[in-house]
């Protein structure tokens, strides 16, 4: 059905009252229209009587200028004929959905898995989705957590439905990340409300927030494109409360009369947020960083390093095994495999032990922390393996110098994933370290200049 | 956790203030507190600079220099000239960052 047609019959049902209406929308449609033995989704019909059911209006009104103005609208709902094809759903309960027997299996295998049908709405169809997460939802997660698959895991911005929403519901809104989606709809659990799902590229909602792409404008152009104000009779949005970062709340209720509620950081306090009437307590409106969250960030920390590995691995196999003579692979690799192992260490130290140790290891900065972590690990390992014995002295030396430099560096990048670390701080850090690092990889590459210029015998 | 102290350059102007109560349901480090209808810095060190409060105070009361606290985006701000951007922008592959 068209959005007007909708918007007339709820004005019709509005206005009657719960007086008959004499009107039998199968007989104006020529029969051949919506079955209206299915029921159909009038988000603004104040008149909660008729949903559900056979909606025939007969009208009754004495007043005969009245009764003609109904009558007109009526015409006018008769000639536009435009009616939607109905919706195909296999949960027939949900009062929203539009039931229709001779449906569509084409249909159907559109929708995406996390989809378990369609409603019709005066926006347009509107997906339902399921609050319960499939095997893939899982498998999408991992994924993203690990890879640079997270670079495509996204879904289309728009409204969505969980559970059998009405014009009461709340109103959720969400980046189109699909993780951030998921773990929203997964704590809409036993709960009726609509989601909004905002065009954010693909990234989660902080991130989305400080570039701004979940931003003011992308909120009020699709409150606006959903036609938001159609659908509840209420005018309040729930945000993350990550988004503030984003979002000016005073714009978006300016231009979409829709009043930003920023709920708590953690979806997983919604349930008890909408419990306690949106009122936040100090816990949910903090951010946590628990030995957890840091664990699931370190895959990504790990792996861009791991990437440039190789190519660390090459370069200390070519400096140990080059000779006057050419390349001496034995000698390579006997001479270089402690360093390709103590680089490993490091890279663990800095982008797994230091982030997930964080709080224990001593220092507010991080590159201190990480310089730590890399030389008690460089240390243990080394003592374990026994690798650096009675080695060349300046091998030794470049050893202490650089592998703990390494990890401070590595340590660093993580102020990116923490949810403390301001860029000021981050600044200030930089400009004290960076100048040290640059020092050290100089001073590492002179030393070992010299240690292949005393191998070869030329001094 | 905390990291550095007496380097965030959030500031606010009390005179301004409505005492609304927006910067203490935005701000994700506890910073903010409302005392006496009014809102109160109690906690500035915790401050991590993202601008929330700011950008959501509709009576100008509070300013912050906002941006990413990330090393490898200041670093790739330093190396190209521009703004510290998070490598996590549409168009890049991959990045580790946020």
């Amino acid at each position: 059905m068209t959005h007007a047609v909708f918007r007339k019959v709820s004005q019709l049902l509005d206005s009657f009252k719960g007086e008959e209406v004499n009107y039998d929308v199968n007989k104006s449609c020529g029969g051949d229209c919506i079955p209206w033995t299915s029921t159909l989704f009038f988000p603004s019909i104040k008149n909660r009587h008729y949903i559900g059911k056979r909606i025939i209006m007969v009208d009754r009104t004495k007043n005969e200028e009245e009764s003609m103005q109904k009558i007109k609208l009526i015409i006018h709902l008769d000639s536009n004929d435009k009616v939607r094809g109905p919706v195909c759903s296999n949960n027939s309960k949900s009062f929203p959905m539009m039931e229709q027997k001779t449906c569509c299996s084409a249909e159907k295998k559109a929708l995406p898995l996390w989809a378990t049908g369609t409603i019709a709405t005066p926006a347009g169809t509107v997906l339902k989705i399921s609050s319960s997460w499939t095997r893939r939802d899982y498998l999408g997660m991992v994924k993203s957590r690990m890879s640079a698959f997270r670079m495509h895991y996204s879904i289309a911005a728009g409204l969505y439905a969980v559970g059998e929403p009405t014009m009461d519901s709340e109103i959720f809104v969400s980046a189109n990340y699909k993780l951030s989606f998921d773990v929203l709809r997964r704590e809409l659990k036993e709960m009726d409300a609509w989601i909004l799902v905002l065009d954010t590229k693909g990234i989660n909602v902080w991130c989305a927030a400080g570039k701004g792409t979940f931003g003011t404008d992308e909120l009020i152009k699709r409150i606006l494109e959903v036609n938001l104000g159609a659908m509840v009779s209420h005018r309040r949005i729930i945000l993350p409360q990550l988004s503030a970062v984003g979002v000016r709340a005073g714009i978006v209720q300016k231009k979409t009369e829709f009043r930003v509620s920023f709920g708590p950081v953690r979806a997983q306090d919604i349930p008890a947020y909408v419990r306690a009437k949106c009122k936040k307590t100090p816990e949910m409106s903090t951010i946590r960083f628990s030995i957890f969250d840091r664990l699931i960030l370190t895959p990504m920390e790990i792996n861009p390093v791991m990437k440039k590995y190789p190519w660390f691995a090459a370069t200390i196999l070519l400096v140990f095994g080059i000779q006057p003579s050419g390349i001496l692979f034995a000698q390579a690799w006997h001479n270089g495999l402690p360093f390709l192992f103590l680089g490993f260490v490091s890279i663990i130290a800095g982008a797994l032990l230091t982030p997930v140790l964080l709080p224990f290891v001593p220092f507010r900065s991080f590159a201190i922390k990480g310089w730590i972590v890399g030389i008690l690990t460089s240390l243990i390992a080394t003592q374990i393996f026994n690798i650096i014995g009675k080695q060349n002295i300046i091998l030794v030396i470049v050893t202490w110098l650089f592998f703990p430099a390494m990890s401070s560096y590595i340590a660093l990048q993580f102020t990116g994933a923490t949810t403390f670390t301001g860029i000021s701080e981050v600044k200030k850090e930089l400009k004290v370290s960076v100048p040290l690092y640059i020092g050290v990889a100089c001073i590492s590459t002179i030393l070992m200049v010299l240690f292949k210029i005393k191998e070869w015998g030329l001094l | 956790m905390k990291y550095l102290t007496n380097v965030t350059t959030l500031k606010y102007s009390i005179d301004k203030c409505v005492g609304c109560g927006r910067c203490v349901e935005v701000c994700p480090r506890g910073v903010f507190a409302i005392t006496d209808n009014i809102a109160a810095v109690t906690d500035k060190d915790s401050c991590l600079e993202c601008g929330a409060c700011a950008r959501n105070c509709d009576y100008n009361a509070l300013s912050v220099n906002a941006g990413v606290g990330c090393a490898s985006a200041i670093i790739n701000g330093m190396l190209t000239g521009g703004e510290p951007t998070c490598g996590c922008s549409e168009t890049s592959g991959e990045s580790g960052c946020c």
